[in-house]
């Protein structure tokens, strides 16, 4: 109990301190606008087909943007050193800062999505399987952003390795275009990245489609990213304190 | 228990190089200890290693009682750290920072505003409480720092070069909080290179150079082994070149040294030598302006027993990036 208690003041302070940093606007909240707006003056009939694909990655740059922030500022600053000093289990430090950054990503996935109901006629079919499809997304893209985070120093560091990631899965991950249409040896590529199953997911609570998978096996590959991803954090997080203090 | 800090054969290596080199010693409880040593003789790493921020390679501490290697958060809930960069969230206000150190310390909610806004005012700070961190003086957040570091009611306070960077008046007033804190029975823990620091401040200071303790005593006791040493300096009313080779040869002088109308007469058996070296000038014509003894300080105890230039002591380490 004390420990989430603790989770959760981690995770308050870093929304409250950081949701005004420039490369957390630019890229974490910028840059889903821009995608949504491109596609939509477009084509504004069109748009509700990548729908799920836009909010999947909304969350994806929302969620590893924050993640970057709350890792890499505090550690350039020497702030990190004062959790580290604090009583406090390591793993407490990776939840509160898991759980920050996944509710930033959150609201402003749902903040965007809000706005998109009543534009494009948009209807959430299936609002509980929704909400489960972006809460598992969401902590498994923040743990995906510290785990590039805590290997670098500076947050242009973190941002530019996180695109790394970030841009193949814009193309890799079936927001434009579905995975089994995509050449040989790419779909392998794409089943080994959490946003496709993301996409998939929304697919099957925003469209009447019934994606390339069940969606309880999106949700189960989902939570397997975040058990692997939690655990790899973890591992790095704690090896790299050992080596830099 | 007497010794609140036991520290045992610590030893840090980086590569193959030792930063720390097998070094024991005790910290009392209520007292004022200095690690005083020139920058990179390996106090910062000592620090860390004992509040459990840097990995020991080999040795241990104990700090009131708890293992730092196998109860580091036990370690962590008695003490309190202030590091040479004052790295609170440059984004919150002053009162911010306190209630959330208060909160991740696990301070009962009740206590945590009324604990945040009594260190503000015994800190002087109140009136800052609403400005955020980044935007006080290098003074404020050294002391916001400070009293960041006690709001869990730590039983050791570590200050790592607390006065590093500040100016005269800051300074000054930082002493003395770490004097009102002794006071109220806080063993403090402090690192510096200022040698007038460490004798104003500490109650017993360890010499470390090179990742090795030379000495642990009490600052009157360090200044004891230079009793030898004692200095007899008269003034006169002209440059005494012209007296020196004509002195004679009394038993007990070691070295004269003339500097401008002065000349200091090094000994070891001052009640000896005093009388036949004032007859002597006064036979010669000089008139005596002023007579001084002049014992040996902390800095010439500390450059006879490491061997290193005091002026190396006065060179601050380079600022590190930060919310200095």
């Amino acid at each position: 109990m004390e420990e989430l208690k603790k989770v959760y003041f981690i995770a308050k302070k870093d929304m409250g301190a950081y949701y005004l940093k420039p490369p957390l606007i630019s890229w974490g909240l910028m840059l889903p606008i821009v995608f949504v707006l491109a596609f939509y003056f477009r084509n504004p009939a069109g748009i509700k087909e990548v729908v799920p694909g836009l909010i999947g990655l909304t969350l994806l740059f929302s969620c590893t943007s924050m993640a970057a922030i709350v890792i890499t500022f505090e550690k350039r600053i020497g702030a990190l050193e004062r959790l580290l000093l604090a009583p406090l289990e390591i793993r407490t430090i990776l939840f509160g800062k898991t759980l920050g950054s996944s509710v930033f990503g959150l609201v402003i996935t749902i903040v965007i999505t809000i706005f998109l109901i009543p534009i494009i006629g948009l209807s959430i079919n299936y609002p509980f399987s929704f909400s489960l499809i972006i809460i598992l997304s969401g902590i498994a893209f923040s743990l995906l952003g510290i785990l590039i985070s805590v290997g670098v120093k500076e947050v242009f560091e973190a941002m530019t390795m996180s695109n790394f990631f970030r841009f193949p899965m814009i193309f890799l991950c079936g927001v434009f275009f579905p995975v089994p249409s995509m050449p040989f040896p790419l779909p392998i590529l794409s089943y080994l990245l959490p946003l496709t199953y993301t996409v998939d997911g929304l697919k099957h609570c925003l469209l009447e489609d019934k994606g390339m998978i069940p969606f309880y096996l999106d949700l189960l590959i989902l939570l397997g990213f975040v058990f692997l991803l939690f655990s790899l954090s973890l591992f790095i997080f704690k090896k790299r304190i050992r080596q830099e203090f | 228990m007497n010794d609140i800090i036991q520290v045992r054969d610590l030893t840090k290596f980086y590569g193959n190089t030792p930063a720390i080199d097998h070094i024991s010693f005790e910290v009392k409880k209520g007292e004022v200890f200095g690690f005083l040593g020139p920058n990179g003789a390996g106090k910062t790493t000592t620090i860390r290693m004992m509040v459990g921020l840097t990995q020991p390679s080999s040795g241990t501490a104990l700090v009131d009682g708890h293992d730092i290697l196998k109860e580091p958060v036990e370690v962590k809930k008695t003490i309190g750290l202030v590091p040479e960069t004052s790295n609170l969230y440059g984004e919150l206000t002053a009162l911010e920072n306190l209630i959330y150190q208060a909160e991740i310390y696990g301070v009962p909610r009740k206590e945590r505003r009324i604990k945040a806004i009594q260190l503000l005012e015994e800190f002087g700070l109140k009136e800052h409480q609403d400005k955020s961190f980044q935007k006080l003086s290098r003074g404020l957040k050294r002391r916001l720092t400070i009293a960041a570091a006690l709001i869990h009611h730590p039983k050791i306070l570590f200050l790592d070069e607390p006065t590093t960077g500040l100016d005269v008046m800051s300074a000054r007033g930082l002493r003395k909080l770490i004097l009102d804190s002794k006071k109220k029975g806080l063993t403090i823990f402090l690192t510096t290179h200022y040698i007038p620091e460490a004798e104003s401040l500490c109650d017993r200071i360890a010499i470390i150079v090179q990742g090795k303790i030379r000495v642990v005593d009490t600052p009157e006791n360090i200044r004891d082994q230079m009793k030898e040493a004692e200095v007899l300096e008269i003034g006169l009313d002209r440059t005494p070149e012209d007296l020196k080779s004509k002195l004679p040869s009394v038993d007990g002088i070691d070295k004269i040294v003339i500097d401008e109308n002065r000349i200091r007469f090094h000994t070891r058996r001052l009640d000896q030598v005093a009388s036949p070296v004032m007859r002597f000038l006064e036979g010669h014509g000089a008139k005596i302006k002023s007579i001084n003894t002049l014992s040996p300080s902390l800095e010439d105890a500390f450059v006879k027993i490491t061997g290193l230039d005091s002026e190396l002591m006065k060179i601050d380490k380079p600022m590190k990036a930060g919310p200095e």
